[in-house]
């Protein structure tokens, strides 16, 4: 038994990613041919070159079918994908796999999300049938517990809480601001933040992720073929999952300042990449920013931080844009938006426009590092999934 | 054979109304002081429930051989709420769930029933009640919110008879002076005059006629109330029963209100919670006609002891802003979260998790004694499969390890309190909590569970588990409830 990665044996070669935005004047299907065009533009293929396809999303359609309609694909193996909030990312590991295991050339891995159709605010789970006594809260009081828990933990006051979180939504609406992609492209003051209405807990409205219409895609091929589509292939260096047993929502010993699922993933992505250092090796990561105390927890579990400090680095400006290991330089899910089935891959697309040095000149990132990470989680504390990639401009 | 009550509970919910809020909105209604106030995840049913455990909990060994619920306003027609009771205390199959439904006179007369049928084992008769009146209506200042629990049966070894039943009568009467027709929500009367020269007369007879029976007389009765929803018919009668100056006793119109169904058990648990043994305790109700029983305490009366005394329920209470109190009524409709609404529950997983979900009962892994809610079939430590044991969680006190306050969340009553419960001899679960100031929630607070309804859908009631602080008689958390 054990984890052995693919490193270096898969590259994505094309991306695409839709602007992420209440995008009432277009369907799933516009958004899904919208993000498939670019993608298929920028690898240099047609949609029949394309041997087989996963498509991600978490409930704005079902089966295959879903991605085939729209992009009038005839007879390819399409397939939907579903794991909560990493929908995305599974689609690129599943396309991915496929491509190392050599059962095909070449694979793409779609996402999209069409989840301001509902007409509700925030994001709803599609109801199956139970017997009435599962929890009804919203993902925001659910996470809303963290940061309390941490402060008490580690005996950071209410203020100063108050001060990180908001440096922490501060940072990604900077960064999003100046990403033309992004759903909210506005600088908001720590004052503004600071003041908004509460949601659930102590987090308010500029805590939450952006709920918004969007899809990311990527085509992936075997390393070896990389360069026949592109001079700046990434090379996905680890590829790394873990579900929780939900038993954290049942166990006394679970305390709500960590999400082991996502270190978890962590420690077997950089095992699988060779990292041992990641605070140091990354030139930068997309990790899954649903609301301020997560983003601030990851840098934790992530190991970009001992236990304790994160709160310290944030407000040192460690993760800033500028800072030594920039964190979400696309806005994250804060600003950028979070249409479920695509983040994952709009994580990836943003490591393809930074390690090839296609970001736009004002939000580039300068670094001479080859790495970067992408993580994504779905569900609650106590009750997680986690993804984490790690992928580079090099082979080795 | 001695017959009687083995044991006895009230349950008034947390909330007060103060009378006097009414005119302050409206220009009219009202009066002086309070009534009680189920809250919004309460209805008959759930009420019952919380009655019928703490009657229970103070007369362990008692197994009653039927439950027998009488209420005016069933949270369900066709089917039978005494189920849903019968579930939640886990009483095994063999156990008969009957409904006593649609009158007033069902609570006193299935309680009448249960006391004269000796030999036929122990009955658990619940009374429950919400009494609704338009705005303004005096039916919504004098009515109230509560249930009674009464545990009938015959005097045996753990299960003494606290309160002998001596006699009784029942007088009846067809004649209008309150009605309602199905789907309504309010009552309708009569003009009162009519109804209290109807009621004072079969009041007395009746009265009389018990008190033959039990073979006394009215010097005898050491405590008595006169129950029913005419309560100027209920005052003039009381001052007729030619008792001894001080045994009238409180009978809860000006703290708690007429509870209807339910106000004969409430007044006979009020009074058996003060009565000393060998005392004389009785109760009239006036309900299209006049009821009478009367009862004598024994010296077993001093061993027995109430979970949680229908005074200290009065006592521990929090008033509740009359726009509250309109909204939980559905008298006003404010506007919801925009969450979807809850979807329904689908019957045969609520059957299949009956234990959980009427019972909050868990298991517990044989070997690693980790607790697991909902229950588990695999452990979460160990991986030991199908080797649990049920670990019963609702009479279990819990302490809160964290919580939030969810303002977005699909809720009849927002904002959501939520905590995260670890509880007493183990097992950890989140749950939403009731009954509480959010202002006042802390960590390390004590909890306890209740049995409430989650939401309706499609007409299905949803019922599970709440928790809520375990409160010192006679000390709220606060005074007033701030909660907005």
């Amino acid at each position: 038994m054990a984890s052995h990665g693919i490193k270096d044996r898969v590259a994505i070669v094309g991306m695409g990613c839709t602007r992420f935005a209440e995008h009432f004047d277009k369907s799933l299907d516009d958004l899904i041919i919208d993000a498939a065009e670019e993608t298929f533009a920028s690898a240099g293929v047609t949609k029949d070159e394309v041997d087989a396809y996963w498509f991600g999303t978490a409930q704005s359609g079902m089966s295959g079918i879903t991605l085939a309609r729209p992009l009038q694909l005839e007879g390819k193996p399409v397939t939907r994908v579903e794991n909560y909030c990493t929908t995305g990312s599974e689609a690129l590991r599943a396309a991915a796999y496929a491509v190392a295991s050599g059962a095909y050339d070449v694979a793409m891995a779609l996402g999209a999300e069409k989840v301001k159709d509902s007409g509700y605010q925030g994001l709803n789970a599609f109801p199956i049938p139970n017997d009435g006594t599962a929890r009804t809260l919203t993902a925001a009081a659910m996470f809303s517990m963290v940061a309390p828990a941490y402060g008490k933990k580690y005996g950071v006051s209410e203020d100063e809480l108050t001060e990180v979180l908001a440096r922490i939504s501060w940072k990604n609406h900077q960064n999003g601001a100046r990403n033309p992609r992004a759903q909210f492209r506005k600088e908001v003051s720590t004052e503004t933040i600071c003041a908004s209405p509460r949601v659930a807990g102590r987090l308010g409205v500029f805590d939450c992720a952006g709920v918004a219409d969007g899809a990311a895609a990527a085509i992936v091929v075997r390393a070896e073929d990389a360069h026949k589509y592109t001079d700046k292939p990434i090379y996905i260096k680890a590829l790394s999952f873990a579900a929780g047993s939900g038993s954290g929502l049942i166990d006394p010993e679970y305390d709500y300042t960590w999400f082991p699922e996502c270190a978890m993933a962590a420690q077997d992505a950089y095992a699988q990449a060779g990292i041992t250092d990641p605070r140091h090796e990354l030139a930068m990561a997309e990790v899954h920013d649903c609301f301020t105390p997560t983003e601030l927890v990851l840098m934790e579990d992530l190991g970009f931080a001992p236990r304790g400090t994160a709160w310290k680095e944030v407000l040192a400006g460690t993760f800033d844009r500028t800072g030594p290991l920039p964190i979400n330089p696309d806005g994250g899910l804060k600003s950028f938006g979070h249409p479920v089935g695509a983040s994952g891959l709009r994580m990836f697309f943003e490591t393809w426009l930074q390690l090839r040095g296609e970001a736009t000149p004002e939000r580039q990132i300068d670094t001479d590092k080859t790495l970067a990470l992408t993580h994504n989680l779905g569900g609650y504390p106590g009750e997680m999934v986690s993804f984490v990639s790690v992928v580079g401009t090099e082979l080795g | 054979m001695t017959r009687g009550i083995v044991s006895i509970a009230g349950y008034v919910p947390y909330r007060r109304l103060q009378r006097s809020e009414v005119a302050k909105v409206f220009g009219s209604g009202g009066g002086k002081g309070t009534r009680s106030v189920a809250s919004h995840d309460e209805d008959t049913t759930t009420m019952g429930v919380e009655a019928a455990r703490l009657a229970l909990r103070a007369a362990p060994a008692a197994a009653p051989g039927a439950i027998w619920f009488a209420t005016a306003t069933p949270a369900y027609l066709d089917k039978t709420n005494a189920t849903t009771i019968h579930a939640a205390l886990r009483l095994p199959g063999d156990v008969a769930a009957f409904d006593f439904g649609g009158a007033l006179r069902s609570g006193p007369g299935a309680l009448r029933t249960a006391l004269v049928s000796a030999g036929s084992g122990t009955t658990l008769v619940v009374v429950s009640d919400l009494r609704d009146g338009l705005p303004t209506s005096a039916d919504e200042s004098a009515g109230g919110d509560a249930a009674a629990a009464v545990v009938v049966g015959d005097d045996g070894p753990g299960t003494p008879v606290i309160a002998e039943y001596l006699g009784g009568a029942s007088l009846s009467d067809e004649f209008l002076d309150r009605w309602r027709t199905a789907g309504d929500r309010r009552s309708r009367t009569w003009e009162e005059r009519f109804g209290e020269t109807r009621y004072v007369p079969l009041g007395t007879d009746a009265w009389q006629a018990g008190l033959k029976a039990a073979g006394i007389t009215a010097d005898d009765v050491d405590h008595v109330v006169v129950t029913g929803m005419h309560g100027r018919a209920a005052k003039a009668l009381g001052r007729k029963l030619g008792v001894r100056d001080g045994v009238l006793a409180d009978d809860l119109a000006t703290s708690v209100g007429q509870t209807g169904t339910a106000h004969v058990g409430l007044v006979l648990a009020s009074m058996l919670e003060q009565a000393s043994p060998g005392q004389i305790v009785a109760v009239v109700s006036l309900a299209d006609g006049a009821d009478v029983l009367v009862l004598r305490t024994t010296p077993a009366l001093a061993d027995w002891a109430p979970a949680d005394p229908v005074a200290a329920q009065v006592a521990a209470a929090v008033d509740l802003p009359y726009g509250k109190f309109l909204s939980w009524r559905g008298m006003v409709t404010l506007e919801p979260p925009r969450r979807p609404e809850p979807q329904r529950v689908s019957s045969s997983a609520a059957w299949r998790n009956e234990e959980w979900k009427f019972g909050f009962v868990g298991s517990k892994d044989r070997s690693s004694g980790a607790v697991h809610l909902p229950p588990s079939r695999v452990s979460m430590t160990g991986g030991a499969v199908d080797d649990m044991e049920p670990i019963d969680r609702a009479d279990a006190e819990a302490t809160i390890a964290t919580y939030t306050i969810d303002r977005l969340a699909f809720s009849p009553s927002p904002p959501i309190v939520f905590a995260i419960l670890d509880f007493d001899g183990g097992g950890r679960f989140p749950v939403e909590l009731t009954d509480v100031d959010p202002d006042t929630v802390d960590i390390g607070q004590k909890v306890t569970m209740t049995f409430r309804k989650l939401f309706t859908a499609d007409g299905i009631h949803d019922y599970f588990y709440k928790a809520k602080p375990v409160r010192m008689p006679g000390a709220p958390d606060s005074t007033t409830d701030t909660a907005d």
